[in-house]
């Protein structure tokens, strides 16, 4: 009883009851045929939500008004452009991987340029520059599909002991994001940040150069995700980010984090995103239509974030 | 005291008691206003002229005690009988809404300014009460609020607290009114103060201008302590016999002060004088350096600068220069969603961590030594700060500077809100700690604090107008200098 009651303390929790219960449910209506199935594509397409949620998340946690919203637009530079330089030679495959990273790195700075210099709002200051991302990826995409190399594709597609490649690399982020939030000095300082700022910087904390490695941060996941997203699909597409924008911080709020910042978790953006690709296949199972499987979505999510409010002894 | 049986008093509060947790705000106070009088309402900060001025105005309800308006008592007494018993006041911090006209203003001031043409009515009041008290004041009605200067705002809200719409006026609480008024606009509001007093109304008067207080009152107050210490008429002080009304029985103390002479040593931190105006700011090591002066005159603004100037905001300098205690810990202190322990060591984890992992067992057992050595009281450092009363979480707050190896303390009137228990232990843990060699800077409006330290700053208008060494840091001394303008 005791650890049972100290689970549903736990804010994640709920978002894994909620992925569970819509996992179950499609698996009874198609009578277990699907089973592993369903939870191999859950587990791929959620691995994507989770390596840009956990960017969300640590900037969500710099407490109000700090958002990301070049998500979508770094995701799509850095899969185009890694792809164009590969040119489906295999052994470019780590060159391209730095190269993303790169791209996220200047973005990052980028983004944090924009807020901290020009004194600009982070919802305004990560639009704009979304623009400008965005527009860099179309000049140099130039309308084309370059596919990546052969073995990168068989990578992102294939899994290891059953378990998807893509999930496996959500996976060993997730812990290291988790340590870096629980063990370090630096996930101290954010957290400090979140929840006063003034009292962040009147502690010693260098306020601007924690800000600034977590807007980077974010930026830097966001285009490892578009480099393995665009190689998973078969090549990168100048709209291939547009979804990740509404679910990198649907995955955050609904995981546990607290919106107002200061306290972040980790496991719940897992639970989160799998609920948010489950949800849509479950809604498709049962046939709804487009409209009504967008209203059920919103509903469900709701549901599930009235649910994990109203039991968050540390909701503010 | 009078205790003459007059029959008209305009308020009367007796014996009136009121805490905020640990603090005894007011002590069993009594003030009788009779009508035709001008009461001056001194003492120094934290004496109890803000609390006793909201409990006339009705926004404080006394826990102990009576007030009784024309005789008669009150027993629901709170804004809306303040007001229909004629009672005004103008506040300290201007209470204006910026985006509004003067005209709009004043219609929110009086609420029965309403029907059609409450506008034109309400231009006509406000207007003539202008040019009856500030002649000459060149303020439109029509104009909004955040167009006016300072001291415009200042002079619609007293005109605004003498205007009569509905219930007569009777009794004007002036908190501080001159302190945005120029000379000529100053003397405007006294002459307008006394000829009010002599047809019959009553104004109780707060300011920290002694001269001020001499030449406008029948009367004057003076608080210390929330208790009246003095209650005599004006006639019988003098500025030198007030400031001494004003401060308590010097304490023996039983720390040596340190007086010997800086030349030669280089300081910790000094900041130059601002504008070439007052003195320079330094402090050496092992002393104990006071801030003090009237609140809110750059004390706590000269504390930022210095931590601020002293701390990186892009990288943490591997050794800490200087540490600092908030005094506001809602603001500049406390992080509410962590527990004690996380609370105390944010500031030291440089000391506490390895290639930027925390040590969790060094950072437990750093926590229980202070937990220890500063009596924190409770359980488990796992709990939740907010779990612990005020003083024990400024406790955290002392621990967590004097956690870190900075050789330099910068303290914002820490004390506030503070038990007296709580605050002997920790003077005893400053003394040890500057005896081993730091320095504390120590920004305090409580007059018995800054007689502890060792050297004192006095602050008047944002500078630094005395510095008062070893014997001569004394309350009358501190007072006298808090007067004082600025001398360069």
């Amino acid at each position: 009883m005791k650890p049972l009651v100290l689970l549903s303390r736990k804010p994640w929790i709920w978002s894994f009851v909620a992925a569970f219960i819509v996992w179950s449910a499609t698996i009874l209506f198609t009578g277990g045929a699907s089973t592993i199935g369903l939870s191999q594509a859950a587990l791929t397409f959620a691995a994507f939500s989770i390596l840009v949620g956990i960017g969300q998340m640590f900037v969500i946690t710099l407490g109000p008004g700090n958002i990301d919203l070049c998500v979508p637009a770094t995701m799509t530079l850095a899969g185009t452009i890694a792809l164009k330089f590969m040119q489906v030679d295999d052994s470019l495959i780590l060159p391209g991987l730095f190269i993303a990273i790169a791209i996220g790195v200047a973005v990052g700075i980028g983004n944090y340029a924009l807020i901290r210099l020009l004194q600009i709002p982070p919802i305004i200051a990560t639009l704009s520059m979304s623009f400008i991302v965005q527009s860099t990826a179309i000049w140099t995409n130039r309308g084309l599909r370059i596919k990546p190399p052969e073995t990168l594709a068989s990578f992102t597609t294939e899994t290891t002991a059953g378990i998807p490649n893509v999930a496996l690399v959500a996976l060993t982020l997730s812990v290291c994001a988790f340590a870096l939030l629980h063990l370090t000095v630096y996930g101290r300082w954010i957290s400090a940040i979140g929840q006063n700022i003034r009292a962040a910087r009147m502690a010693g904390i260098p306020v601007d150069g924690a800000r600034f490695v977590t807007y980077v941060l974010c930026s830097v996941l966001a285009a490892i995700c578009g480099y393995l997203l665009a190689s998973f699909s078969g090549g990168a597409a100048l709209n291939m980010g547009s979804e990740y924008l509404l679910m990198s911080i649907a995955v955050v709020v609904i995981g546990g984090t607290a919106v107002a910042g200061g306290n972040s978790n980790v496991p719940g953006i897992w639970g989160a995103s799998l609920f948010m690709f489950l949800v849509v296949s479950m809604l498709n199972t049962y046939g709804a239509g487009a409209g009504i499987r967008l209203i059920m979505t919103g509903l469900i999510i709701i549901a599930v974030i009235v649910v994990a409010g109203g039991r968050n002894p540390h909701q503010r | 005291m009078t205790t003459a049986p007059l029959p008209h008093a305009v308020i009367e509060v007796a014996d009136v008691k009121i805490s905020f947790g640990a603090v005894k705000a007011l002590d069993g106070v009594t003030l009788r206003i009779v009508p035709g009088e001008c009461v001056g309402l001194v003492g120094h900060n934290g004496a109890g002229k803000s609390t006793v001025v909201n409990i006339i105005n009705g926004a404080l309800s006394p826990q102990e005690g009576t007030i009784a308006c024309a005789g008669e008592r009150v027993p629901r007494y709170g804004i809306a009988a303040a007001r229909a018993n004629g009672v005004r006041c103008v506040f300290q911090e201007l209470s204006l809404c910026p985006n509004l006209t003067v005209i709009e203003n004043t219609r929110i001031m009086h609420g029965t300014l309403k029907g059609w043409g409450w506008r034109r009515r309400a231009a006509r009041i406000i207007g003539s009460k202008l040019d009856e008290i500030f002649p000459g004041h060149g303020i439109d009605p029509t104009d909004t609020v955040s167009d006016l200067s300072i001291a415009q705002r200042q002079m619609v809200e007293i005109a605004t607290a003498f205007s009569q719409v509905a219930q007569p006026v009777k009794l004007v609480i002036l908190d501080e009114p001159t302190s945005s008024l120029d000379a000529t606009l100053a003397t405007q509001l006294l002459g307008y103060v006394r000829s009010f007093v002599t047809a019959g109304g009553s104004v109780i008067f707060i300011s920290h201008i002694l001269s001020e207080i001499l030449s406008t009152s029948d009367r004057i107050v003076v608080m210390k302590d929330g208790k009246v210490v003095t209650e005599r008429p004006a006639v019988e002080f003098d500025e030198h016999s007030l400031v001494a009304a004003m401060g308590s029985v010097v304490k023996g103390h039983d720390r040596e002060k340190r007086a010997e002479g800086a030349a030669g040593r280089t300081p910790l931190l000094s900041r130059p004088s601002l504008h070439g105006k007052g003195l320079p700011f330094e402090v050496f090591p092992g002393e104990i350096v006071g801030l003090a002066g009237l609140g809110g005159h750059g004390q706590t603004d000269m504390l930022i600068d210095l931590y601020l100037g002293h701390t990186s905001n892009w990288l943490r300098r591997r050794e800490a220069e200087v540490a600092f205690v908030a005094g506001d810990r809602t603001l500049n202190g406390v992080f509410p969603l962590w527990n004690i322990l996380k609370n105390l060591t944010i500031a030291d984890l440089a000391g506490l961590s390895r290639k930027g992992i925390v040590n969790e067992t060094a950072e437990a057992d750093l926590g229980h030594a202070w937990k220890e050595r500063i009596d924190i009281r409770t359980q488990d450092l796992d709990n939740p700060i907010l779990s612990l009363s005020g003083g024990n979480q400024q406790k955290v707050l002392f621990a967590r500077a004097l956690a870190t190896p900075a050789p330099a303390v910068l303290m914002d009137d820490p004390m506030r809100g503070v038990d007296i228990g709580t605050k002997q232990e920790v003077y005893a843990i400053l003394r040890a700690e500057a005896d081993k060699g730091r320095a504390f800077v120590w920004y305090s409006t409580e007059m018995d604090e800054v007689c502890l330290c060792d050297r004192v700053y006095v602050f008047n208008n944002g500078v630094i107008v005395a510095e008062l060494k070893g014997d001569a840091v004394t309350e009358k001394n501190v007072l006298a200098a808090s007067f004082t303008g600025i001398a360069a």
